[in-house]
């Protein structure tokens, strides 16, 4: 059983999130925001539920769906939306946008955009603790739709048979972009139903619960720095906007919407709070104590400068150039 | 000359000493370990390090070429073998949207300190599929270092920085070279990236030449020695750092240069260095720069389909002999 004080700050975090994404929507949609955003509004429990269970030291690998884990792992709001407004003070300097952010201070070693591709990466960190004998862990979080490509299975099979310690962490929010994962896959749960065929543990929990997966990925990353090898954790959850910016997920039907919606992890968490006896004027304090931070936060982030033209030839290289010829 | 290495050995030898000096090098691949590897160029390192610095994987590319990226973002040196270069287009994603960028797009947060080697490139007869040049696909994506040496010495050098590089290194090893030989290189050798070497003096024409195309050059400027052309030939030593200031200087002697590349014409690495020469040293030029490459097929498997369609010391010896006698 989570205390209330805890479960408060899991709270606080999921609200500072979605406010995060509310307002990175409506900077999108003022022109301040370049390219495309994929917004986790709908998925804050996974994030703030997986950070929870780890620490400072392990790692995390997340999707370009990702600032929802990148805000979890202690990246602020400000970074976060300054990155997304290509600004001098974004967390990635501007070279990264929505799809990278990384916040490499807490080994949120980044997300990346091209589907399935950071699986084996997490796997190599992963051995690369167990190599410099740490008992760090590392996870590697993605989506429903990474569940059919190569490098998932090839990720799965050398995790397990070097019995790495990390942890897959499927966000299966149904659709992979307009496309129910349902209708082009061969088995019911995606990622869960394949751990059988790497002989690893695969469990569906509810990813719109923070306290369960809290549990479940503290078992897991228990097992995991116990020697144990990896788990396949599939968190069933949904998407408030559509796959990015230009869709309004028109495929989704109204009475499914409706059902998540209903079971909204911020709902379902202040359900949890007022039960254990928390004053709703506390919940009400700490979403208007988020909207003063995200506020500021896009206020400081409108004021920052650009990156300086220069920037565009650092950091190809360790020496922090780009030089390629004499 | 006692102290003769092979090209293969050399392999070896120059992974063993790095892995001799720093505990956090380790190799990863198939068939690397207990059998030594398919060409035979991680002899001993098994035997030498054990299984927890050499280790086999599956048949995975995008796995291991994978994890050896994470493990390199997270305070390992990975030296990753990829049995045939052609085998890049397996785990080409990871050779060409994350290791090279990753450094980048997350504003120089992380660094990927891992080698990738592979044999690369034709003359033993394996077909289309596992014979090609590719180091010209390599050379397309900003972010990666290139070395490709082309004797053992070079390998030992080239290894040695390659491993000790904080960048992302494809080190390509030529499969045609594997059994040739030279004097080893003394401990501690090092051949810092970008530094191309003039491995013979002429005053008549550079050949501008990589791996398997220097000892094609080589004989080819002995050839023409005979007849009174004397051949400059520059061994670039890597793509990436390009030592463009070497080739110049010798065209700036020679005002005749020839590119000798086995990757294909069609976007080979030679066009990159004529552009450059034809808008820095063009004053340099007495004639057209030209190119001796791989020709535009996939490569054909008969003995003497292949030969002709690769850069053979025929070909740049008549190609030469040519630029010489009508830009004279």
């Amino acid at each position: 059983m989570i205390d209330a004080e805890r479960l408060l700050s899991w709270y606080h975090m999921m609200v500072l999130i979605r406010r995060t994404e509310k307002a990175a929507q409506d900077l999108f949609l003022a022109g301040l925001v370049k390219g495309t955003t994929h917004l986790a509004a709908g998925q804050e429990a996974v994030a703030v539920g997986a950070s929870a269970a780890l620490r400072d030291d392990d790692y995390l690998f997340a999707t370009y769906r990702g600032h929802h884990h990148a805000i979890a792992r202690g990246a602020t709001p400000e970074a976060c939306l300054a990155e997304l407004m290509s600004k001098a003070s974004g967390l990635c300097a501007g070279k990264g946008g929505s799809m990278h952010l990384t916040h490499a201070a807490r080994n949120m070693l980044g997300s990346y955009a091209i589907v399935g591709a950071h699986l084996p990466i997490a796997a190599g960190a992963a051995w690369s603790a167990g190599l410099r004998g740490t008992d760090q862990v590392a996870v590697a979080c993605f989506g429903d739709g990474a569940t059919n490509i190569g490098a998932f299975h090839e990720a799965l099979n050398l995790a397990a048979v070097w019995r790495l310690p990390v942890i897959f962490l499927c966000e299966n929010n149904l659709y992979m972009e307009y496309t129910p994962i349902a209708s082009v896959t061969a088995v019911e749960h995606p990622a869960a139903d394949r751990a059988a065929a790497y002989n690893l543990p695969g469990h569906v929990i509810d990813g719109n619960d923070v306290e369960v997966v809290y549990e479940a990925m503290s078992e897991a990353v228990a097992r995991a720095r116990d020697g144990a090898g990896p788990t396949i954790l599939e968190a069933l959850t949904y998407r408030h906007y559509g796959h990015s910016r230009t869709d309004p997920a028109k495929y989704r039907p109204q009475q499914e919407v409706q059902e998540w919606l209903a079971r909204d992890p911020l709902l379902v968490t202040q359900s949890r709070l007022l039960a254990l006896g928390v004053p709703k004027e506390s919940l009400k304090e700490m979403q208007e104590q988020a909207d003063k931070v995200v506020e500021a936060a896009v206020t400081a982030a409108k004021a920052a400068p650009e990156p300086e033209l220069e920037s565009a030839f650092t950091d190809v290289w360790a020496d922090g150039g780009a030089s390629w010829r004499t | 000359m006692e102290d003769v290495i092979s090209y293969r050995e050399a392999i070896a030898e120059g992974i063993a000493r790095e892995m001799r000096r720093d505990p956090s090098v380790i190799c990863v691949g198939e068939d690397i370990g207990a059998a030594e590897g398919v060409f035979k160029t991680t002899v001993g390192l098994f035997a030498e390090f054990g299984p927890g610095r050499v280790w086999d994987t599956p048949i995975s590319e995008q796995g291991f070429i994978g994890a050896a990226m994470g493990a390199a973002m997270t305070g390992m040196r990975p030296v990753a073998e990829l049995m045939f270069s052609d085998f890049f287009a397996c785990c080409w994603d990871y050779l060409a949207n994350e290791i090279p960028k990753v450094r980048y797009m997350t504003g120089g947060q992380v660094t990927v300190p891992i080698v990738v080697r592979t044999a690369n490139g034709g003359g033993l007869g394996f077909g289309a599929q596992h014979s090609q040049a590719v180091e010209n696909w390599a050379f397309a994506v900003p972010g990666l270092k290139i070395a490709a040496p082309s004797t053992p010495a070079d390998v030992i050098g080239l290894m040695a920085a390659a491993i000790r590089s904080d960048d992302p290194v494809i080190v390509f090893e030529h499969k045609a070279l594997f059994a040739s030989k030279g004097p080893t290189a003394p401990l501690d050798h090092v051949v810092p990236l970008g530094k191309a070497a003039t491995v013979r003096a002429g005053s008549d024409v550079t050949l501008v030449a990589l791996a398997s195309t220097v000892p094609t050059c080589l004989a080819s400027a002995s050839l023409l020695d005979g007849e009174g052309i004397q051949a400059e030939v520059v061994d670039l030593r890597c793509l990436i750092p390009l030592d463009m200031r070497t080739v110049l200087d010798s065209v700036g002697r020679t005002s005749r240069l020839v590119i000798v590349e086995e990757n294909p014409y069609q976007g080979g690495w030679g066009g990159t260095v004529a552009s450059i020469v034809a808008d820095e040293g063009f004053q340099l030029l007495d004639a057209p720069i030209t190119r001796v490459a791989g020709a535009c097929v996939p490569l054909p498997f008969a003995d003497s389909l292949e030969k002709h369609v690769l850069p053979s010391v025929e070909r740049v010896t008549g190609v030469v002999r040519e630029l010489i006698r009508r830009w004279s």
